[in-house]
Formats: C-alpha cells, sequence, structure tokens
C-alpha cells in the first residue's frame, strides 16, 4: 500500500525571507575564505612573540562572520527571530567565556 | 469571552475511523513517514529499548554490589559497566525521552497545527538517533568504553584503551538528533500557533519545551566540538587538555559541563511541562500563577547556563569561581522551587482525582523536592568538598533525573495513551506499577544518600563490609523498581488489543489536543482549531463524570 500524501500543505510551509546573491558572490566569498584560511597557516610559521593568538583569533573572527553574514544568511535577513537567534547565540558564548575566565584569571596557584 | 465549551466526546469507538495509525501499514508507510506522530511512537521503541538495555546494565551494577567483595566481575568490566549504563541513559534515553516521544506527538497538537514546522528533518532526527545508537551498540559489543558518561580527560584521551572515539562519535551524531528536535519545536512554536493562541495561552508543556529547544539549540554544539577536540587530541597528540602537551584538562571540563548541567535541564523542563498539565487536569483548577510556571521554564533554561563549574568545586578552579558558581547554584534554586510551590498551591481546594497520572505527578513532586535540595547541599561548597565522587552525589542525580523524568515521563505516558493509541490501560495494574516505581525508588536510591555521607566513593566495585546492608536494600529497591518498570509494558502492549476504546477526551481535560479524536487523523484537526479561552479553563469546563473505564 502506497504512503499516504503527507507533503505540500500551504498553511505547513513557511516563508524565507533573505536576499540571494548570484553564484558568483558565494565563489567569492569562498575565496576570501580560502585566502584567510592560507594566511593563517602562513602566519603561523612567522613569530610575532605575544600576537600568534591575537592574529590568529583576528583572523578566524573575520572568517566566522563572514560565513555568519553570507552564507547564514543573516545580512539583509527580515525576520526579527533571525537576529533573536544570532544575539542569544553570542551571548551564549560571551557566558561561556566570561564566567570560565572567572576560573582561570583568579587561580592563585599559577 | 466566547465559546468556551469543549466537546468532550466527538468520536465515540473512533478506533474505526481513518487515522493516523490505520492510515498506512506498511513498514515503508512507518520509515519514510513525516508524521509527527508516527515518528514520536518510532522514538518511544527506540528510547524504550535504550532504557531497558541501560537497565541491564545498572541490575549488572547492582548484583555487584550486593556483596562487598568484586566476585561478579573484574574492575575493568565493572568500569565498563557503569560507563555503558551512563551512556546509554543520558544520551539514549534520559534527553531525547520527554521531547522526542511526547514532545514530539504533542507539540503541534498542542498548538493546533498540522505537523511540525519540518517534518523531513524531523524524521532525520529519528534516523540520527538510530544511527547513533547503532554506532554505540557496536562500540558496545567490540569492548566497550570505561572513561565514565563524562569522557574526562585526560584518562580519555591518553590513557584509556577503550572504545572512546567510536562512544564520542555516537554521541556527537545524536546531538545533532537532539539539535533538530530543538529546532523544530522552536519554529514551529513561534510560527504554527492556531488562531487566537497567544503566547499567554500556551499550555505550560509549550513552554517547557520551548525553553528545553533553546537549551538544546544553544549547548548540544558546545559539547559536540568538545569531543572532536578530544578524538583530536586522541589521534592527533595535539595540546588541548593535556598538560604534557601545553593544554589543560580543567578546560575539558569547563566546556563538557556548559553543556552537560544544562543537559540536566534538557532532561527535566519536559518533565515538569508533562506535571504542570497532570496537576491541573486532576485537580480541575487553573494552575496557580501561569505566568511565573511559564517563565520560570524561561529562567531554568537561562540560569542553568550559569552554574556548571559546580561540578569542578575539587578540581582545582578558583577559590573565587568556586564562591560565584556556589551563589549561582542557588539562584538556579529560585525558578524550580515556583514551579513546586505553584503546583501544591493549585492543588490547595482542588478537585482531586487519584487517577494514575496523578499518583506519578505526586511522585515526581516528592523525589524531585528531595532531589533538588540535596542539589543544594551539594552546591555549597563546605559539603561538596566533603561528599563529591561518593554515593551522595549518585543518590542525588538519579534522585533528580530518574526520579524526575521517569516519574514525568510515565506520568504522561499514561496521561496521554488514550489520546495515542485509542485505548484506556487498566487502572488498577497501573496504580499498583505508580506504587511499585515509587516505593521501589525510594529503596534503591535513599540508602546511597547514607552511603554517600558515610564515605562510600562511586564508581568502585569492591567496598568495605560495613557498607553491605545500605547496598543490599539499594540492590532489593532496584529489583522492585524493575519489576514497576516493566509492569507498564506489558499492560501498554496488554491495552493495545484489549483496552476499552477511548474517547476524544477521557480526562476530560482542556487543551487542544483533546479536541480531535482519538487517535487523531494524519493532519491532526479536521479544521484548524479557533482559541478563545486562556489555558487551564477548568472552571468553564462542565463537569462530567470520568469514564476512564476500569478493566481488571
Amino acid at each position: 500500500m502506497a504512503e499516504p500524501e503527507h507533503n505540500v500543505d500551504p498553511d505547513l510551509t513557511i516563508e524565507h525571507e533573505h536576499t540571494t546573491h548570484s553564484n558568483a558572490f558565494y565563489i567569492a566569498i569562498g575565496a576570501i575564505l580560502l585566502v584567510l584560511t592560507v594566511t593563517t597557516a602562513a602566519v603561523a610559521f612567522v613569530n610575532l612573540g605575544p600576537f600568534n593568538p591575537v592574529v590568529a583569533l583576528l583572523i578566524a573572527t573575520i572568517k566566522a562572520t563572514l560565513v555568519v553574514l553570507f552564507f547564514m544568511h543573516v545580512k539583509g535577513a527580515s525576520e526579527k527571530l533571525t537576529g533573536a537567534v544570532v544575539v542569544s547565540g553570542f551571548f551564549f558564548l560571551a557566558i561561556l567565556l566570561s564566567l570560565s575566565l572567572a576560573d582561570y584569571l583568579t587561580r592563585n596557584w599559577r | 469571552m466566547a465559546t468556551t465549551s469543549i466537546p468532550a466526546s466527538q468520536a465515540p469507538g473512533s478506533t474505526t475511523k481513518l487515522n493516523y495509525l490505520n492510515n498506512g501499514h506498511t513498514l515503508r508507510s512507518w520509515l519514510l513517514t513525516t508524521d509527527h506522530k508516527r515518528i514520536a511512537l518510532l522514538y518511544l521503541l527506540s528510547v524504550t529499548a535504550f532504557f531497558f538495555l541501560g537497565g541491564f546494565f545498572a541490575m549488572l551494577i547492582r548484583l555487584e554490589l550486593l556483596t562487598p567483595e568484586g566476585d561478579l566481575m573484574q574492575a575493568d568490566t565493572y568500569n565498563k559497566v557503569f560507563t555503558m549504563h551512563g551512556m546509554i541513559m543520558v544520551f539514549f534515553f534520559l534527553i531525547p525521552v520527554v521531547p522526542a516521544v511526547l514532545g514530539n506527538f504533542l507539540v503541534p497538537l498542542m498548538v493546533g497545527a498540522k505537523d511540525l514546522a519540518f517534518p523531513r528533518i524531523n524524521l532525520l532526527s529519528w534516523y540520527l538517533y538510530v544511527i547513533a545508537g547503532a554506532l554505540f551498540l557496536h562500540c558496545m559489543l567490540n569492548g566497550g568504553v570505561d572513561t565514565g558518561w563524562t569522557f574526562y580527560t585526560p584518562y580519555s584521551t591518553a590513557a584509556s584503551n577503550t572504545n572512546v572515539i567510536e562512544a564520542g562519535l555516537a554521541v556527537f551524531i545524536v546531538g545533532f538528533s537532539s539539535i533538530f528536535t530543538g529546532l523544530n519545536f522552536i519554529v514551529t512554536i513561534h510560527r504554527m500557533r492556531a488562531p487566537g493562541l497567544t503566547w499567554s495561552r500556551l499550555p505550560l508543556f509549550i513552554w517547557a519545551h520551548y525553553a528545553t529547544s533553546l537549551i538544546m539549540i544553544l549547548g548540544t554544539p558546545v559539547v559536540a566540538i568538545t569531543i572532536v577536540l578530544v578524538a583530536v587530541e586522541r589521534v592527533f597528540h595535539l595540546g588541548i587538555f593535556d598538560p604534557r602537551l601545553g593544554g589543560d584538562p580543567l578546560l575539558f571540563q569547563h566546556l563538557f559541563w556548559f553543556y552537560s548541567h544544562p543537559a540536566v535541564y534538557i532532561m527535566i523542563l519536559p518533565s515538569m511541562g508533562v506535571i504542570s498539565e497532570l496537576i491541573t487536569c486532576f485537580s480541575r483548577k487553573r494552575v496557580f500563577g501561569y505566568k511565573f510556571v511559564a517563565l520560570s521554564s524561561i529562567a531554568i533554561a537561562v540560569i542553568g547556563f550559569l552554574v556548571w563549574a559546580h561540578h569542578m568545586f575539587v578540581a582545582g578552579i578558583s577559590l573565587y569561581a568556586a564562591m560565584v558558581f556556589s551563589f549561582l547554584t542557588f539562584l538556579v534554586g529560585v525558578p524550580s522551587a515556583v514551579k513546586v510551590f505553584n503546583w501544591t498551591a493549585t492543588l490547595y481546594k482542588g478537585s482531586i482525582t487519584y487517577a494514575t497520572p496523578m499518583l506519578y505527578a505526586f511522585g515526581f513532586i516528592g523525589l524531585f523536592t528531595i532531589g533538588g535540595l540535596t542539589g543544594l547541599f551539594l552546591g555549597t561548597l563546605g559539603i561538596d568538598v566533603h561528599v563529591t565522587d561518593t554515593y551522595f552525589v549518585v543518590a542525588h542525580f538519579h534522585y533528580v533525573m530518574v526520579g524526575g523524568v521517569v516519574m514525568g515521563f510515565l506520568g504522561g505516558m499514561h496521561f496521554w495513551w488514550p489520546k495515542i493509541t485509542g485505548r484506556m490501560y487498566p487502572e488498577y495494574w497501573a496504580r499498583l506499577s505508580a506504587l511499585l516505581v515509587f516505593v521501589g525508588f525510594n529503596l534503591t536510591f535513599f540508602p546511597q544518600f547514607v552511603l554517600g555521607y558515610v564515605g562510600m566513593p562511586r564508581r568502585y566495585w569492591q567496598y568495605p563490609p560495613e557498607f553491605q546492608v545500605l547496598n543490599v536494600l539499594s540492590t532489593a529497591g532496584a529489583s522492585v523498581l524493575a519489576v514497576g518498570y516493566i509492569l507498564p509494558m506489558i499492560y501498554f502492549l496488554w491495552s493495545l488489543r484489549y483496552g476499552p476504546i477511548a474517547d476524544a477526551n477521557p480526562w476530560n481535560a482542556a487543551g487542544l489536543e483533546w479536541q480531535t479524536a482519538s487517535p487523531p487523523p494524519t493532519f491532526n484537526f479536521d479544521q484548524t482549531p479557533v482559541v478563545t479561552w486562556e489555558a487551564y479553563n477548568y472552571d468553564e469546563i462542565p463537569e462530567k463524570e470520568l469514564e476512564a473505564p476500569v478493566a481488571q
């Protein structure tokens, strides 16, 4: 017996409202990400002293921002919920980092 | 207010009508279904299988601890047995059980929708669960893993010679199953509520699942990444957690507990949602302080993310951090207490019926209160130093996680069984099993508080002879508990064929899920319901003699 029809119901579909870009645009963003990856690897061979992690994290942050804004369609999203999700994601990351640092920065046995 | 009367029984004998169960009988119609109700049943079968597997390991532990000597198994085997028990119960039973079974079945029904927002992702979530389960079973048959369910480093990355990576991969995959469920719930609750069903009219079950979904989405990726890091260090020897390689073992504990403490709330919050439904229905009253109970779920979800390092008080974190986390731990007691007090206040002057679901709700309140209050003992720095890694902790988390989750799940299963199957369960046997579970549970775990307090450490296969009496009590209790768990399995299966046929609303309960037939049609409602009433309007529902038939 065939599976009863159970798809395509107008009430079930959720409209996606976000700006779409051309394929060339996404390929360009992908290329920038690759260049930044190569840069990270190249910088790892240069001794910058205390700035080693700073530079690595800076590049990683730029890459993550590009992914979030364009590949995850956050830039241009009209849905308020998208903004709420992004903000709460960073808020919870801030909790993870700040409360962990409350331990690391106050250890007197270090 | 407009029409508030709820049609009590629309379709007596409705099992003959076309519904989600008889709409397709082939294996394919089940394995490729996108119906949230069928997926809920697929989950029910899978989590029940894992529950009994985890229970099997629990019985091995209790049998080994019947005598002080290590006479049933070797120390290494014992390490694997308690690890298997913990991993199966936490990742394959406690976390998915209420959201993936009851939540999956009820969230669309309760918000008046035809399905979840992403039905195919819902099915994918079940397949991920099954793939992860199969991987874990393979790991188990291949020698198992012995790190404890917590994968603590540096043991898991540098010392253990068991299948850490395979077990980690299984946990990683099952985590995504959980994320997909959470994602589906959040979008459904935001976008697919029936006309008139405002946020302040939502059932508390929905609020609880919304809060749970937030934790699933925000927390689970962290543990997934952490387990990947364990695998990376184990395979490539990159220094992340191993101090010899420049890593920090406490970093693992920070990252792991950032998810795994909130995971306790993933387990308990949906059960709390179930209890709110049961208490209101069987005391025929609107819940006391609706807004407080609803927002306390969100408060638990948020504050639950701020307390993780109370698992690390003796691990070497700074005294300052320990004090901060101790304070925050006390803070999470507030919304939990709001719930317990408000349930109790709901009972006051209620017209109470002692049906089986209500017995489980009472059991939940009793066990959760003991579990929650001993959590405050453990959040107190001085006491925690004394009882860390003893059976006191084991008793505490079993009271919260098993006493809470399983009581909520069984209470919910009895309450919604007529909705799910269109049949009533036998009330006499169900009450007996509720009693057995409550007595067996306390007999199993209360002695463990005493054992821990007098100093018996957890995770050892032997113990000094003076601890034997309490351990024998605990093992005896586990046997009673096992009977209490097997009994519902038997009579639920029995009722599928022989149970009296249930009408659409056998409990005369409020809530949209009771307005459709039992079992519901594939798309839940013949017409989209329009909600014009507040949640739990029991004062406006005409009294009806409960006709829940008692089959002997």
